[in-house]
């Protein structure tokens, strides 16, 4: 009789990202208990460090091994390694940049670490997800702890307003979802995402209203969480208020993983909807380039004009969604990944500026940063050169990646749409590089702290990827393509 | 290989320069204007112009994934602007380097980027790699306006940015649907190597769209009037060896742009706006040259006249002959030496008028200085485009090219000629004669002066003596340019041009 009962199969080896981030988030949490505060310091973001780098070895280890784990509950292939990777390097980098930040003050060290790790979890579980019910859990596990991790700054106003403003607009966001996933359920009868896409394929239920309801409830409730325009508003205010470290995580990572599922759920079952959703999408890829860009001109904080300026990136990003062909979402990856990489190098000088200097965050806090400290003003210049989309940098190559895609698509306007935003978009980005080589700072400002090295060397180290990303685009330009190959054939 | 090199050299002093510290800046990046000078002369005197065609070439996939190639070659077409870039880089280094620039290091690395990006431009042969170059262009000299610059340069460089992005952002996504829209227009997969797109013609109607995209780009950087608004305030602000690099060679990429790929790439569009093209050009020449004898400005006097200038070379492009596109790049390659020569010239001209660079305060300089009297008028006369210069020479060929095509622009552009000498010799006469009444130092050129503007005087006086070596490499390539849009617009370019043999 014992015999007949068998254990479930389960590929640890595939989920082992899961687990090693899972275990790793309650031994931080655990390790923020120490008496010391000393051996605290050090200890919990070590750790932290250490979980993640396990798990971006095992990610890695998964590439070109597709696998469908959970009783087809996750799926774990290269876009799952690849934007997985992109999430647990944001974290790593979040925790370098928050090591001198006072967390203490605030939740304290193992909470902080926790939660971020948490966070991250629930983004890996998101970008894997093969199935509606998965795609809830890691959304809700994503966002729950970024709520808190918004308002640690308990002592500061902004940040308390940040986290219960980005709780209320990110509760919608998820009933929204949850809403559109209900309804895709009861059109197609199946929760799972390739049986969706079979019963898309098979029953034509492509008319049914019922379907195209879900599918636009679940765009919107997903656009909530990448702040696309027109459900952007949360964005300036929720960037301005957290604390620093967590708004580049946020700009990084969680916009990659809404992007990642976004990708997974609209170019694998929904294909066969292709005509329903692309105009859509590119509807709302407009909207956020147009939105994005005007709202950033005349921002006075760098925090918020980077806020506005990410809606305006999201919008170019969907520009490649919207052609669902390995070349678009090939040019999507591939640009979600410098965005990463050059937005990180911009919010590392903001918060290096903010150390150091009383007004750091406000864009006069910038002025003649390049005699002050030319390395930092350096890693800015580069950042803002490729956000804007100027040669020799990665943000170049990706929006060629994308006109192309547009272009041979028979999106010919977007790609307009797109290279005009970019116009637009150079009155703000030259007016913090003019800002910071062309202006004289007010007065010398003996630096009170010490300069932080480790938030310089990131600062740098983003520089540099984002300029070897323009100079050597092939090898990243192709992975990207392959996991564009492997998401289309996949259905 | 050894173009890959002449590109990078430029870049590379001026990047190793800013790393290696203050105290070797200036040498290294001396030796690397000298240096690209020598490699791009050593390259000219190995072409084989017996053979013509693309010589050196350089072909390996860059960007797999986008079929962009990193190829250069050097042909007939652009075998004298590389030299002249070259030049003119090394005579504005020596310039540099002759005075005390603030923060050096980042200044000569953005002064190699610039020339490298130009060089880079000329010499690209793949559709998107020009467009990357030419967006590249912008930036170094965006940071030499804005940190080096006089007066209001953050907002001068950040008009300029934006007027010249403008045209180059549209350019950019004409280039790349020029690909995709080749590809499917045709039926097969087609990468962005010049010579490849200019097998397969796109559609007329798309030609007419994507055209207009990279006319906005050229026309803007040239800058060709009315897209001339950002020319005024980045030309008061910027030093006068950028000034000298970025007048002299920058705007000639925008011309050779029309050479090397609107004619080529979309004839039928260019046949089709021939006229509006003329149109531009004729306006530019007669309201450049308004401009330039009505201010009092020297250095502007300088700007204004490359209006006009540009102005003539764009309607020798678009008069689709031989003629008409051999004078423009004949005049080109003048214009560029000319105008390092007398920017340079402003230069020392403020230095005795206690740093003014207005006319007014100028004067009875001549009688003290003759061999400044005498390099000013050569550069001057040279830039009226005198007879037995090669500026005549130049613009001969242009008005002869345009009467064979449009009679009645060459009528007017014959003013230009005319009033190139009124505001020439106006601004010679009260620079150097009349009474000394301004109490201006009478002082004649020093060495460290005469060091970058003689060689550009001996090229000018060369070029006059023997304009045929340069005229001879660019005959096949030049009319190779323009035979397809002469095609669309019936115009027949050869018979014209072997009538025109049979005169010379």
């Amino acid at each position: 009789m014992i015999a007949a009962i068998k254990a479930p199969l389960i590929d640890w080896s595939a989920l082992a990202p899961f687990t090693s981030l899972t275990v790793g988030a309650v031994v931080v949490l655990i390790a923020g208990l120490v008496g010391s505060a000393r051996l605290r310091s050090w200890l919990v973001p070590g750790l932290a460090l250490v979980t993640l780098a396990v798990t971006a070895v095992e990610l890695l280890s998964r590439w070109n091994h597709p696998k469908v784990i959970v009783s087809e509950a996750l799926r774990v292939d290269n876009l799952t390694v690849t934007l997985g990777l992109l999430c647990v390097g944001a974290a790593a980098f979040a925790v370098i940049l928050s090591l001198r930040s006072d967390t203490e003050e605030g939740v304290g060290r193992g909470e902080y670490h926790s939660l971020l790790l948490f966070t991250t979890i629930g983004m890996l579980i998101l970008i894997a997800a093969n199935d509606l019910v998965t795609i809830f859990v890691g959304l809700e596990l994503l966002s729950i702890p970024l709520y808190v991790l918004c308002a640690t700054e308990l002592r500061r106003e902004h940040s308390l307003e940040a986290g219960l403003k980005y709780l209320i607009v990110g509760s919608v966001g998820s009933a929204t979802l949850l809403y559109g996933l209900a309804l895709i359920y009861g059109a197609t009868g199946s929760t799972s995402l390739p049986k969706i896409g079979v019963a898309i394929s098979d029953t034509g239920a492509l008319t049914d209203p019922l379907l195209l309801a879900g599918m636009a409830l679940a765009i919107a409730g997903l656009s909530f969480k990448a702040s696309a325009a027109p459900f952007h508003q949360w964005t300036p205010d929720v960037y301005e208020g957290a604390p620093t470290p967590v708004t580049t995580f946020m700009a990084t990572a969680t916009k990659a993983a809404a992007l990642g599922i976004l990708l997974r759920i609209l170019v694998g079952p929904l294909l066969p909807a292709v005509d329903d959703w692309a105009p859509v999408i590119a509807v709302i890829a407009t909207l956020s380039i147009v939105v994005g860009n005007f709202g950033a001109l005349g921002q006075d904080s760098l925090k918020r004009m980077l806020a506005w300026s990410s809606v305006a990136q999201v919008g170019y990003l969907l520009a490649g969604l919207v052609v669902a062909t390995s070349l678009g979402i090939g040019a999507l990856v591939f640009y979600l990944v410098v965005y990463a990489v050059m937005t990180l190098a911009a919010f590392a000088v903001v918060i290096e500026n903010e150390r150091t200097s009383d007004d750091g965050e406000r864009l006069s806090g910038f002025a003649g940063l390049g005699r002050r400290r030319p390395w930092l003003a350096g890693a800015m210049t580069v950042s803002m050169l490729s956000l804007a989309g100027l040669p020799p940098t990665g943000g170049f190559i990706g929006k060629l990646a994308i006109i192309n895609a547009d272009a041979s698509g028979g999106w010919m306007w977007l790609a307009i749409v797109l290279v005009l935003g970019s116009l637009v978009s150079l009155g703000y980005y030259l007016r913090v590089i003019a800002t910071m080589w062309m202006t004289e700072g007010s007065a010398e400002k003996t630096p009170v702290v010490k300069q932080a090295r480790e938030i310089v060397a990131v600062a740098l180290l983003a520089a540099a990827v984002t300029i070897a990303a323009g100079v050597l685009p092939s090898w990243p330009l192709e992975r990207a393509q392959d996991v564009g190959q492997t998401v289309i054939s996949s259905r | 290989m050894e173009l890959t090199l002449l590109l990078l050299l430029p870049l590379a002093t001026g990047l190793l320069g800013a790393v290696l510290g203050n105290r070797l800046v200036k040498p290294l990046a001396v030796l690397g204007g000298l240096g690209t000078l020598g490699l791009a002369v050593g390259l000219a005197l190995n072409y084989d112009t017996a053979l013509g065609g693309s010589q050196f070439t350089v072909d390996k996939l860059w960007v797999k994934p986008l079929g962009i190639h990193w190829a250069l070659t050097i042909d007939g077409l652009n075998l004298a602007l590389v030299v002249l870039t070259a030049f003119v880089y090394a005579s504005v280094v020596v310039a540099c380097a002759l005075r005390e620039q603030e923060n050096p290091r980042l200044f000569y690395f953005h002064l190699g980027l610039g020339a490298s990006a130009v060089l880079g431009a000329f010499l690209a042969q793949d559709l998107i790699l020009f467009v990357l170059f030419f967006d590249l262009m912008l930036v170094p000299f965006y940071f030499l306006v804005g940190q080096w610059g006089t007066g209001d340069r953050v907002g001068a460089t950040t008009k300029m940015v934006i007027y010249t992005l403008a045209g180059s952002l549209l350019m950019l996504a004409a280039a790349v649907a020029t690909g995709a829209l080749t590809a499917s227009h045709h039926g097969q997969h087609v990468d962005f190597l010049i010579s490849n797109l200019q097998r397969l013609p796109l559609g007329k109607g798309t030609q007419q769209w994507v055209f207009l995209c990279f006319a906005a780009a050229f026309l803007v950087k040239m800058p060709a009037v009315p897209l001339h608004g950002w020319l005024k305030d980045a030309y008061k602000s910027m030093p006068l060896p950028v000034l000298a690099l970025f007048s002299g060679v920058l705007s000639k990429v925008a011309a050779y742009g029309f050479l090397k790929l609107a004619l080529p790439l979309f004839p039928d569009a260019a046949a089709s706006f021939q006229d509006l093209l003329l149109g531009i050009g004729v306006l530019s020449i007669v309201y450049g040259s308004a401009l330039a004898f009505t201010t009092n400005d020297a250095r502007l006097v300088v700007g204004y006249s490359s209006i006009a200038q540009l102005g003539f070379i764009l309607i020798g492009i678009f008069s689709l002959t031989s003629d008409g596109a051999q004078g423009a790049l004949l005049q080109m390659v003048n214009h560029g030496i000319v105008t390092v020569a007398l920017v340079l010239i402003v230069g020392v001209l403020a230095s005795r008028a206690k740093g003014s660079e207005d006319l007014g305060s100028m004067g009875g300089i001549a009688m003290g200085a003759p061999v400044l009297a005498v390099v000013f008028l050569i550069a001057a006369f040279a830039n009226l485009a005198m007879p037995a210069s090669a500026n005549f020479v130049g613009e001969f060929l242009i008005l002869k090219g345009v009467f064979d095509s449009v009679t009645v622009v060459a009528v007017i552009a014959c003013l230009g000629v005319a009033m190139a000498a009124v505001y020439m010799l106006r601004a010679y006469i009260r620079a150097m004669h009349g009474p000394d009444t301004n109490g201006v130092e009478q002082r004649d050129l020093s060495l460290r002066e005469a060091l970058p503007i003689l060689p550009a005087i001996a090229l000018i006086l060369a070029l006059a003596l023997s304009p045929q070596p340069l005229l001879k490499r660019s005959e096949g390539p030049a009319t190779a340019a323009v035979i397809p849009a002469a095609k669309a617009a019936n115009i027949d370019p050869i018979q014209t041009a072997t009538a025109a043999q049979g005169k010379r």
